[in-house]
Formats: C-alpha cells, structure tokens, sequence
C-alpha cells in the first residue's frame, strides 16, 4: 500500500476545501440556516407536530442530509474531474498507485469534508431548535455510511462528466429532485397511498428516514432496510469504479 | 550497457480504429539520452504514455528497470519521471506545494533537502512560494520537470520539453538535462527541433506513422546517411562544363559561378582528389571551396518522406 500517495492525494484534497472555504462550508451553512428560518420558524410554526416532534426539529437530519450528499457529490466529482480538465491527471495515473488507492485518497477527502460539513449545520441547527439525538452512535455510522456511498457516486459522475454541464447534470436534475422527494421536509407517511408506493423507489427516502430514526426514533421504513439499502448503493458505486478502472473508462484511453 | 527500458511487439489502436502504434520494438539503453524523433501524429506521445501508465497498450510488453510495467506497475512507474508536452499544472498551488505532492505521490518519504537542490538546479528557488499561475510558460515548465525529479527517477522523459521556448532557455534546458545524465538518470526526449536531437541525443530513433523506422547511434546515423557537399567558388564564370568533368555529376550554380558536388562520406572513395584534379587540368581554376554535411534535419526528412 502506498501510504503516502494516499496522503498527498487527501492532503491535496483536504487544502482545496481550505481554499475555497466561502463555497466549501460556508456557503451551505448559510442556506441551511436560510431553511430553518424559511421552513422552521416561518412556515414551521404554522405546521402541528410531524410524528410528536415539533416540524423545525423534525426537519434537522432531511436538512443535515441534503447536504451531504449534495456536496458528497460535488467534493469528489469536482476533485477527480478537476484533475482531468487541467490535465494533471497525467500524474496520478503514471504514479506507483492502485486505483483502489486514488479512490481511497479523493473519496476520503470528499467524504471528510461532507462528514465535517454535516456536523456544522448539526451544529447550526441547535440554535434554532432544541435537539436530542436518541442514537448518537447510528446518527454518525449514517453520516459517515451516506458521505462514503455518494462521494463515490460523485467520483463516477466526475469520471463519466467531460464537460461542466455534464458534472452539474446528475445532481442538480437527478439528486436534488430525489433528495426533496426523499422526505427532507416531510414524512412519506404524509403522502397519499400512490404516491407514498412511488416514493419507496426513491433511494434517498431510505437515507433519510435512517438518519432520522437516529435522532428521533421514528422512521418511514425500517432502520434495517435503511442500512441493507445504502450500503447496496455502496457496493453498486464500487462495482462500477472497479469496472472504471479496469477498462480505463475515460481515463487511460 | 544494459537496457533500462524495454519494448517488445507493442501495438495501440484506439476505440476509433486508428492504429497509432504498429508492432514496435525499442531497447533503451541506461545512462542514454534518446531522441525520438517523428512528424505530428506518428506515435510519440502514445510511446510513451504506454511506458509511463498513462494510456493502456492493446498489445506487446514494456519493462522498466526489468520490470514489467503492467504486472510489476509499482516497481516500473517508481522508476519513472514524466514531463508530458502540454503545460499541465495546479494553476493555484505553490511551486513548492506542487513539487512536494508528486513527491509524495511516487510514495517517496519527505525530503525538503532534495526538493530544494531540485528547485535550485532548475532555477526556481526563489519562486518556490509563488502559485503557479503567475509564473511564465518558461518556469511552468521548469516546474514540471521538477515535479518529474521529485522522486528522483532513474529514468526521465521529456515530452517536447522546449516546444515554445526561447532560445536562451532552451540551451539552459539542454543543460539540465547533460547535468542530469551524468548524474546516471536516463533521458528520452522527443523534439521537433531537430538541432536538439544532434545537439544531445546519444542515440536518435525515429518513428513514423505508428512504426519504428529507424534506431542509430547519433554520430553513425550521421555518417551513415550523412552526405557531404563541396562547394567551389570560380575564378571566372563558365557556361558550361567539359566533357571530362561529366562523370562528377556536378551542378554548376549561381550563372556558372559555383560549382557543387555531393558525395558520400561512407564511400571508399570520394572522388575529391581527382575532381580537383581534373579541374586544373579542364583549366578552371577556384578561389575559395567549402564543405557541409547534411543536418540530422535532411536525414529525417528524407527518412520519413520514404516510410
């Protein structure tokens, strides 16, 4: 194992993020913060209690979410289709290092940022709502299980992007829609019948009621399912970089 | 002297169909600088991104120091320093930051004391705290080659290393490299600049449309091909030549008041002594005479014109 390229490539990643400190962290802190005011003190007060939790509070880990795997996907397909587009990624790839290596050293650096970034707005958010946290534990095998899963879906998008357009495609058409539909702001058990059968194929839905389960007990399916189905997306996300890197998908050809 | 890298049978055809390389064959021997040389689109850059990693070969085998570079990938590429063509750099990281992560990436300890000779023999010590977006083309490039020598290589390819490079630099280029091949590193450079290839290489290769046409000791290649020209300035002007001087092939120029002849240095004879010769005896009589040997230039025109 080379350790120290490993290193370099999260170090490298981890300056970046120092960098651009504004986008990095403080940008989403401040329109997490805009949401509790929006959502949790305006249109909030006016909404009775979601499953005995006040609806400012409950909408803390659908908001801790969001952005997670938002900026999960924009950290690690930023990090190695920067790379590409510079050109720098001649390096990397004639460097003594597996792929398995790359993909721990930008993926670990997405996921840390994401992690850190999460118990920021965690963070932020006890300003604005009391919070008690039921299974502290969970709550941060969650955080840590979700950052991983989507920095790596990010790393793929990164791969698969050969243009900005493409690298802003998936998550502004594909991961927003399905995080706002994932219950964020709501419990599924809210929806009509139908709908509440379609949102069950809606991956995020199982994130986020996990998640949440963590901080308040209630879920929307069963914590097990929650875990079983994120960590498929896990093994789907490593398959495909293993096919990635076996066939030098736009990389070495 | 043993071979440090080694090319056996490789070929690469892209998703396309192109075949940008065909069956090449390459020993490169250690201590060596080697030129290679070839028109746009011969099959330079892919050479060489095969023996670094960076493209993968359709078929054939490379090894680097012995090892090979796919199954041994760690061993071979450790040994390796890149310097590909284009300018490819981290436009908001410091010289010294940059330097530091390839070194670091090569899963080199960190060394302050190297990287700092580096720096210094390349002229960029007193830039090492600027981002690299302020420096010139000149340094960035300066900067990759230094990126290349982080680790120190055993072996260093340069990928067109003085393509848009003022003449001053590039001779300060040129020096670098003689520096770094007496300090045992190996060195394969590709140009378009042929007086860079005779100025340096020890031993030139030349690669056309995806083949290698040709692989000679620079100084042999020279001799081998090389032909000389004898220039004669007439006393007076002539209109046309004696029949006795018609087997020299001759070419009277300049309204007959130059006379030129070509020969082979690599024939037993060169006819010189007779022609002079002969010319006295026809009475035409010369005040000045030159001599030139064709330029590596001509030889690769020539050789590429018939592949």
């Amino acid at each position: 194992m080379n350790h120290r390229a490993i290193r370099a490539i999260y170090l490298f990643e981890m300056a970046r993020t120092w960098r651009t400190l504004l986008q990095s962290i403080v940008s989403p802190v401040v329109s997490t913060s805009l949401y509790f005011v929006v959502f949790g003190a305006a249109i909030g007060s006016r909404i009775s209690e979601v499953e005995g939790v006040s609806y400012g509070t409950f909408i803390v880990p659908g908001l801790i979410m969001l952005s997670v795997l938002t900026q999960s996907i924009a950290n690690a397909s930023f990090g190695i289709y920067f790379p590409k587009f510079t050109g720098t990624i001649y390096e990397i790839l004639s460097a003594p290092i597996s792929y398995f290596e790359i993909v721990l050293g930008y993926v670990g650096a997405a996921a840390t940022k994401s992690i850190i970034l999460g118990l920021i707005i965690l963070a932020t958010a006890g300003l604005f709502v009391p919070l008690h946290i039921h299974h502290p534990v969970w709550m941060l095998a969650f955080l840590v299980l979700t950052a991983v899963t989507f920095s790596l879906f990010g790393f793929i998008i990164g791969i698969w992007a050969d243009g900005f357009e493409k690298l802003q495609m998936i998550p502004m058409l594909v991961v927003t829609p399905l995080t706002f539909l994932g219950g964020s702001f709501y419990s599924i058990d809210m929806l009509p019948a139908g709908w509440r059968t379609v949102a069950l194929l809606n991956p995020v839905v199982y994130l986020i009621s996990g998640f949440r389960w963590s901080f308040y007990e209630i879920a929307d399916v069963s914590v097990s399912v929650s875990i079983g189905m994120t960590l498929a997306f896990l093994v789907v996300c490593l398959g495909v970089i293993w096919w990635i890197f076996r066939t030098g998908y736009r990389l070495k050809n | 002297m043993s071979s440090i890298i080694s090319v056996a049978n490789l070929s690469k055809t892209y998703g396309s169909g192109f075949k940008a390389l065909k069956n090449v064959n390459l020993d490169i021997k250690r201590g060596e600088i080697f030129a290679l040389l070839g028109p746009n689109g011969a099959g330079k850059t892919t050479l060489i991104s095969i023996i670094c990693g960076i493209a993968n070969p359709s078929e054939g085998r490379v090894l680097v120091g012995g090892e090979n570079i796919q199954t041994s990938y760690r061993k071979a590429r450790s040994l390796i320093g890149l310097v590909p063509q284009e300018l490819h750099t981290d436009a908001f990281e410091s010289v010294w930051a940059t330097v530091s992560f390839s070194r670091g990436l090569f899963g080199k300890p960190k060394n302050p004391d190297h990287i700092e000779k580096v720096l210094k023999d390349l002229s960029l010590w007193d830039k090492k705290d600027n981002k690299i977006i302020t420096l010139s083309g000149g340094m960035k490039r300066r900067v990759m080659i230094a990126k290349a020598l982080s680790h120190e290589p055993q072996v260093l390819f340069l990928d067109e290393p003085t393509a848009g490079v003022d003449v001053e630099l590039r001779k300060g280029m040129w020096e670098v490299v003689r520096t770094l091949q007496q300090s045992g590193v190996t060195i394969i450079l590709t140009t378009h600049y042929i007086e860079e290839a005779e100025e340096m290489a020890d031993r030139i290769g030349v690669i056309n449309k995806g083949e290698i046409v040709l692989v000679e000791d620079k100084t042999t290649l020279m001799q081998k091909l090389g032909k000389k020209r004898l220039t004669l300035h007439l006393q007076n002007k002539i209109s046309s030549l004696p029949e006795s001087l018609s087997q020299y092939e001759l070419d009277l120029c300049d309204s007959g008041a130059t006379l030129v002849y070509d020969y082979d240095t690599k024939g037993e004879r060169t006819g010189i002594t007779s022609l002079l010769s002969d010319l006295r005896n026809a009475g035409i009589r010369f005040n000045d005479l030159d001599t030139t040997q064709s330029s590596l230039e001509d030889i690769f025109v020539d050789l590429v014109r018939t592949s």
